[in-house]
């Protein structure tokens, strides 16, 4: 075991943890640990844009955005963190822009911006072009740009490097962080970071998902890690269904594409979004989208031989308009389903694709280990954090703009907790827990294979806790996770060697699932309401004199050693904004 | 409500619309190296039913998953977009997520090996630091001199297009591992950071030109290659490498940008 001593460490390396290492890099010591190599982060399959009412293209204001933002969350978004969200986008656009990130153009040279889901002028008169991009391609400059500039900036990474601990220890009564556990891929070796601040920007948890847009490392490791220790994760029963997913593979095709003027259609043709929201149409937000696909489907209009999807019809837009704009995404239809978007329209259904809750944080990034309370040296960004400016649904293009805005604030926010504070000592045997954790999956004869449990826990997920639930379909996705759970206990490994041990790797991201997966059916099952991501069939209306609140689930032990989830809940911070019926 | 016909399907929209997969057998063919196991490289077959719609890399899935969870390469995206699992599959250097089963003659075994040039680590994993310490020295990050403006710098739609096929890069090592002179000699920057250095020196904004060409004319530069075209043929992004290093070592000549 190594132990290593950083003022700042950051455990992730996509927009947010790049963001912030920029900033921390240039204020403290700063060490970046990543599971993948840094240009792997699944921020570089993001297509369409990043939002900022830069008005470049025609009038807008940061109100507006804040405004589009807390509606489309469905008023689970804390205000005045939407505020701030939509106030220093503006900059953050103009950041990237001059970190050298390739942005499409208008005429006059400037970035240009197109329509997207939600976006609106005036509170929501008609669409206004607000989204920044470059071609269908916006993450994967954001990323490369953002890796640039650490290259440029010298930032220390640790590649394949996977955290599998948070250590916490308690000093006079109040819970620090003291550094993390880290697993290093090459060699099997166990890693101690002692650091300042550490800052969670992970990414998401969509592997839980089959049918779903994220890489197959997407597997919840930084919330896990935090939830084990006993810190809270905030609304995770809010889970975004992005509308258009390559049918049955789940590869997303951006929003953009109707931003661009597609539209989706029905077994007859007919361009069915008109009936579910007359004036955003096809740019209504991503779940009243995504339950609409789902109600053709159901009601027997949907297509292909078994009537489960629908088209994104693309083919009355100009080839060359595809091709400067859409160039990625029509290329995906051609490899993955051999078909022609010119002439064809494109098989599409809702895929898995975001996490709105996570691990929670004010405004600075810091994370809470209760409703107000803050741990000191902790912090989170992205999509592994709840701020909350996505609220129960987020907007398309908000969550580019979040790992920037937010990954900037926690970088710099870090950086200047560890110049003004010390180490806090290492408790005795850091590594411990996950010494026992590897030692347990390398030794076991169990009989269980991950890829049995993990196929599993991704079929019950998408049969009971997608866009539709109920009481019973929730209840029936508990059970069967409790009984992955059990089963997980006795999993074996074929791969028992040191080396590049992928085969370990994947059994421990399997263990992060398994607890995630809990937590969000066991969030949605005590949430009888409906709201943005989350829809109950058994309560199909919005209740906020009950549920006008956050849920936070914590993870308890008995002094028998059996597990459970406690649900508490936190107000939201509401500001100018009165909850409104909310109609797109 | 505006309904257009869709009663015209192609071939093609049928085809990808049936349900029903049909299961074929294959041979995966796997170059196969754990130096904690035996100091040499061997192949492996492995006989599996497939979907020929399905990707290479699912292929792979199915081994590790359901025969030896020990076979070990790189993925994320599972779609051509992050860059992690190029290799050689049927000798020719392929993202596994992008090459579908039915388009590299499953008939015969499918040959499935390292990429080539980088020190293989184990079974598809290779160094890629090597790689990446190439991609570092060009300076791949916009350079500018003077202060910076309050709003975005100004860059006309066609200055814009000037660079725009090499910002496509992904960052596979799917062109610098195809590139014979990258095999006999690691010092050569290969292909992938001069794409990466052409991606600023044509982009208007950058000033730092001067810098990266100096470096380009080393005697590991850009002078290197014999544009065998190896390197086009291998972009799973399309990108027309050659041409780029081409229009590097016509910048070097004439220094103008």
């Amino acid at each position: 075991m190594q132990i290593h001593k950083y003022d700042t460490v950051i455990v992730g390396a996509g927009g947010a943890g790049m963001r912030a290492a920029i900033e921390a890099t240039k204020r403290s010591r700063t060490a970046v640990l990543t599971k993948l190599y840094p240009t792997r982060s699944h921020t570089g399959a993001a297509q369409g844009g990043m939002a900022a009412a830069l008005a470049n293209v025609e009038e807008d204001n940061w109100e507006w955005h804040t405004f589009d933002t807390i509606k489309g969350g469905d008023y689970l978004v804390d205000q005045d963190a939407a505020e701030i969200l939509a106030k220093e986008a503006i900059d953050a656009v103009l950041d990237l822009e001059k970190m050298g990130l390739p942005f499409n153009r208008t005429p006059e040279g400037r970035i240009d911006q197109r329509r997207f889901g939600g976006h609106t002028r005036n509170h929501g008169e008609a669409a206004v072009r607000r989204a920044c991009y470059a071609a269908d391609r916006t993450g994967h400059m954001i990323l490369q740009t953002l890796y640039q500039n650490c290259v440029k900036e010298g930032v220390e990474f640790f590649n394949e490097f996977y955290v599998l601990d948070q250590l916490l220890v308690e000093v006079d009564g109040v819970k620090r962080s003291a550094g993390v556990v880290a697993y290093e891929l090459a060699t099997g070796e166990l890693h101690v970071f002692q650091a300042k601040a550490v800052i969670y920007a992970s990414g998401g948890t969509g592997k839980f998902f089959k049918v779903t847009s994220n890489a197959h490392t997407l597997t919840g490791d930084g919330q896990a890690a935090v939830y084990r220790r006993g810190l809270p994760l905030e609304d995770m029963e809010f889970f975004q269904f992005h509308p258009t997913g390559i049918w049955r593979m789940g590869i997303l095709l951006t929003e953009g594409a109707r931003g661009e003027g597609g539209i989706l259609r029905n077994k007859d043709g007919e361009r069915f979004m008109e009936k579910y929201a007359p004036v955003m149409k096809d740019l209504a937000s991503r779940d009243v989208v995504s339950r609409a696909i789902y109600t053709e489907i159901r009601e027997g209009r949907g297509c292909g031989p078994d009537g489960d999807h629908v088209y994104l019809d693309l083919t009355h837009l100009p080839p060359e308009q595809l091709d400067a704009k859409l160039p990625d995404i029509t290329e995906f239809a051609r490899t993955y389903l051999g078909i022609e978007p010119y002439t064809d329209p494109i098989p599409i259904q809702p895929t898995a694709h975001y996490a709105m809750g996570g691990i929670p944080t004010n405004v600075q990034g810091e994370v809470l280990s209760d409703n107000i309370t803050v741990v000191p040296g902790l912090y989170a960004a992205g999509e592994v954090a709840c701020v909350s400016v996505h609220g129960a649904n987020r907007l398309g293009t908000n969550s580019l703009l979040d790992i920037n805005v937010f990954g900037r604030r926690a970088g710099i926010a870090a950086a200047e907790y560890a110049h003004s504070h010390d180490f806090v000592e290492l408790p005795e045997d850091p590594a411990a827990l996950v010494t026992d954790l590897v030692a347990r999956l390398r030794e076991s004869d169990g009989t269980e294979r991950v890829a049995d449990i993990r196929s599993e826990l991704q079929e019950t997920m998408d049969a009971n806790v997608m866009v539709f639930r109920t009481e019973q379909t929730i209840k029936t996705a508990v059970e069967k996770i409790g009984e992955l759970r059990e089963r997980y206990r006795n999993v074996a490994i074929q791969d028992k060697g040191k080396r590049f041990n992928t085969d370990l790797l994947e059994a421990v991201e399997l263990g992060n699932l398994l607890d995630l997966a809990e937590v969000m059916a066991v969030s949605a099952l005590a949430r009888k309401e409906s709201r943005g991501g989350h829809y109950r069939e058994d309560y199909p209306n919005r209740d906020d004199v009950n549920f006008m609140r956050h849920t936070m689930a914590y993870r308890e032990t008995d002094s028998t050693g059996v597990e459970s989830i406690r649900l508490d809940y936190k107000p939201v911070v509401q500001t100018r904004y009165q909850p409104m019926e909310r109609k797109y | 409500m505006s309904t257009q016909t869709l009663d015209n399907h192609s071939a093609a929209l049928d085809a990808a619309e049936s349900a029903a997969s049909h299961l074929i057998t294959i041979v995966l063919r796997v170059r196969r190296f754990n130096p904690e196991v035996a100091a040499e490289a061997q192949w492996v077959d492995y006989q599996i039913p497939i979907d020929p719609k399905e990707r290479v890399l699912d292929a792979l899935h199915k081994v590790k998953w359901e025969i030896d969870g020990s076979l070990t390469f790189r993925r994320s995206c599972a779609h051509g977009v992050c860059g992690s699992d190029a290799m050689r599959i049927n000798g020719r250097n392929r993202l596994a997520c992008k090459t579908l089963i039915k388009d590299i003659n499953p008939e015969k075994p499918i040959t499935i090996e390292p990429i080539k040039g980088l020190t293989v680590l184990k079974d598809l994993v290779v160094d890629m630091d090597p790689f990446f310490q190439a991609y570092r020295d060009v300076m791949p990050f916009l350079i500018t001199k003077g202060n910076e403006p309050t709003r975005e710098r100004l860059q006309s739609a066609a200055d814009r297009e000037r660079f725009d096929d090499t910002t496509k890069c992904i960052l596979c090592a799917a062109c610098t591992s195809s590139c014979p002179v990258f095999w006999n000699d690691g010092q050569y920057f290969g292909p992938a950071a001069i794409v990466n250095a052409h991606r600023f020196i044509f982009d208007s904004r950058d000033e730092g030109g001067e810098q990266r060409l100096e470096i380009l004319n080393d005697k590991d530069g850009v002078w290197r290659c014999r544009t065998t075209f190896n390197c086009t043929d291998a972009c799973p992004r399309g990108i027309e490498v050659t041409k780029a290093i081409q229009e590097v070592k016509r910048a070097l000549i004439t220094r103008r940008i």
